[in-house]
């Protein structure tokens, strides 16, 4: 048996040449920990992101708008139970980590602790949330872990369409009245900073960075990224005649980087200790969806066991006739 | 006969009659998004958000097709967002409030089992463009019909809440079903036109149907009730769809006029 030292090394030799490490490689405990940590982080934020969106399904404006808001939700209930799957890969339970989350154990992105007030949030949230979700998915598709990569090169493609969506519900409504131009101004306004914040912690206060990226779970860094969408989206919010709510915003020539006012990261620290605008509301509507549905789940058991017996007791039947 | 052939004096009586279809498929759709993302599993939102999907998808086109033969210009969003309730024309067993799981899965096991009889019926219209809906339409309404089936039988065989609630919830929406197969004026018409299927000859199979199911699901079925819900097709309605039409014209409400 080679020891742990020899096999970290070539384990990371592994990861220096570009190789995907799969499901039964041999890994180090800690990159393994890491994973399961951002992979289930990942599911949970899909479920939970089903939430402030879904709060709009039975009033979107139109049929064409409600079929394509329904079609975006059961999207990310798929992306869900494709990341739970992935992230089992790595020797967990779904059930453990849906514990883990019910039990507030577990983390998920903090942008879906922000309510929906408006119909406005929901073309933001498509813009702004998928696409900075696109930003950090598209690095995480190049990520060392197989399965994990796998399952964001196919979710991409998906969030892409998402994200299209989005921006068309809000190019509609800057070319609308004045009172849906003001909806969709108010929403850029509360969903710009939480966006950004999304990417996690600056640079310097990341303590999982180094790890992670030397390991390739990430290939860039949080500040990089941030950078990056930013970079996208201002040119975009102006186009539409909107502006973005930071005074400080300034392009610069010698980079050609917008570069942002500071961020709020109290506010970041404090709504991921729970104490966002809607943290318990969110868990709350995922355990009472739970245990609503636990004499469901009770019910598929018995009624396949059932059958099992049934089908035992036939097979029995049919060998001693 | 399509839109151009359609004899003047049957358009009054197919308007009314693509509303209640169009309006069946839109209402039921609506109570069955509001499950997404509190279903009982992870599977189970999927595969309702799909039935809903697969409803509204009916909708959109039924009501399309109904403006087109009112031929005023409306739009299926007019017609779904801008009409009162009591112009619409759905059967009240589709507007009540979706209740639990069992109650959710019971109503559309209902329905699904008469709209797959009726959408194979109406693959023959004369009618073309509606046989042409209900073709897609068949197809579709035949998983909703298997999958509540199999969830029919798996709530009332599976522990002892489950069958409680499956039964309890049959026994709530049975006076609700006789609603589907009223026959009045406009459908008598339509269906000398040959346009709509006789319903008399679909209840008997929508009944023994149900009572098989229902059989394998160990569910008894429920003794006629003294009094059967009726109105719908009429605009009278439960008490519920107001509420209903509240939270789903909102905003074509608040903001008349507006494009979204």
């Amino acid at each position: 048996m080679k020891d742990e030292a020899l096999l970290e090394v070539e384990f990371q030799a592994r990861i220096d040449a570009d190789e995907k490490i799969e499901p039964k490689d041999w890994m180090p405990e800690r990159y393994r920990r890491q994973l399961i940590r951002m992979m289930s982080q990942h599911a949970h934020s899909e479920i939970v992101g089903m939430l402030p969106e879904g709060n709009w399904i039975t009033r979107a404006p139109t049929l064409r708008r409600k079929m394509a808001l329904l079609a975006k939700v059961q999207d990310e209930a798929g992306h869900g139970l494709y990341l739970y799957s992935a992230t089992e890969t790595l020797g967990v339970d779904r059930y453990q980590l849906i514990r883990d989350l019910l039990e507030g154990r577990a983390k998920y992105s903090n942008i879906f602790n922000y309510p929906t007030l408006t119909w406005a949030d929901v073309g933001v949230i498509g813009w702004f949330v998928d696409g900075a979700a696109i930003v950090n998915q598209t690095m995480l598709a190049k990520t060392s872990y197989g399965p994990y990569s796998r399952a964001m090169i196919r979710i991409c493609k998906e969030e892409a369409f998402h994200k299209r969506q989005g921006y068309e519900i809000c190019v509609t409504l800057a070319r609308g009245t004045p009172e849906q131009r003001r909806m969709l101004q108010d929403a850029i306004n509360r969903w710009w900073w939480p966006t950004l914040m999304m990417f996690g912690p600056p640079d310097d206060q990341s303590p999982n960075s180094p790890e992670l990226l030397r390991w390739k779970v990430k290939r860039k860094t949080n500040d990089e990224l941030r950078q990056h969408f930013v970079n996208i989206t201002v040119p975009q919010v102006l186009a539409l005649g909107m502006t973005i709510p930071d005074p400080d915003l300034r392009y610069d020539e010698k980079t050609g980087n917008w570069l942002i006012g500071p961020i709020d990261w109290d506010e970041f620290w404090r709504v991921i200790r729970g104490h966002g605008p809607c943290n318990r509301e969110r868990l709350q509507a995922r355990r009472k969806a739970h245990e609503e549905g636990a004499w469901v789940r009770e019910a598929v058991q018995a009624y396949a066991r059932k059958r099992q017996q049934q089908a035992a007791s036939t097979a029995a039947e049919v060998s001693h006739g | 006969m399509n839109l151009e052939t359609l004899d003047d004096a049957l358009r009054p009586a197919l308007f009314e009659y693509l509303l209640r279809l169009g309006d069946d498929a839109l209402i039921l759709g609506h109570r069955l998004s509001e499950w997404c993302g509190h279903g009982p599993y992870l599977e189970e939102d999927i595969a309702l958000a799909n039935l809903a999907l697969d409803c509204l998808g009916h909708a959109e086109a039924l009501l399309t097709l109904a403006g087109e033969v009112e031929g005023q210009g409306r739009t299926a969003d007019d017609l779904a967002f801008l009409r009162d309730a009591y112009d619409f024309r759905n059967v009240q067993l589709v507007e009540l409030p979706r209740g639990d799981f069992a109650f959710t899965i019971v109503r559309q096991f209902l329905y699904a089992t008469y709209a797959c009889l009726l959408y194979k019926a109406l693959q023959q219209s004369a009618f073309e463009p509606l046989a042409g809906i209900a073709a897609k339409a068949h197809k579709e309404m035949q998983y909703h019909l298997r999958h509540s089936s199999e969830w029919m039988r798996c709530l009332g065989d599976g522990t002892e809440e489950s069958h409680r609630r499956a039964q309890s919830a049959l026994d709530e929406l049975w006076m609700y079903t006789g609603e589907l197969f009223e026959v009045d004026d406009t459908l008598r018409t339509l269906t000398e036109a040959r346009i709509a299927p006789d319903m008399a000859t679909l209840q008997p199979k929508w009944r023994e149907q149900v009572e098989t199911v229902l059989r394998e699901a160990t569910l008894t079925v429920p003794e006629d009730p003294p009094y059967m819900a009726t109105g719908g097709r009429h605009g009278h309605h439960t008490e519920h769809l107001g509420h209903l039409l509240a939270e789903m014209q909102f905003l074509q409400r608040a903001y008349p006029g507006a494009q979204w």
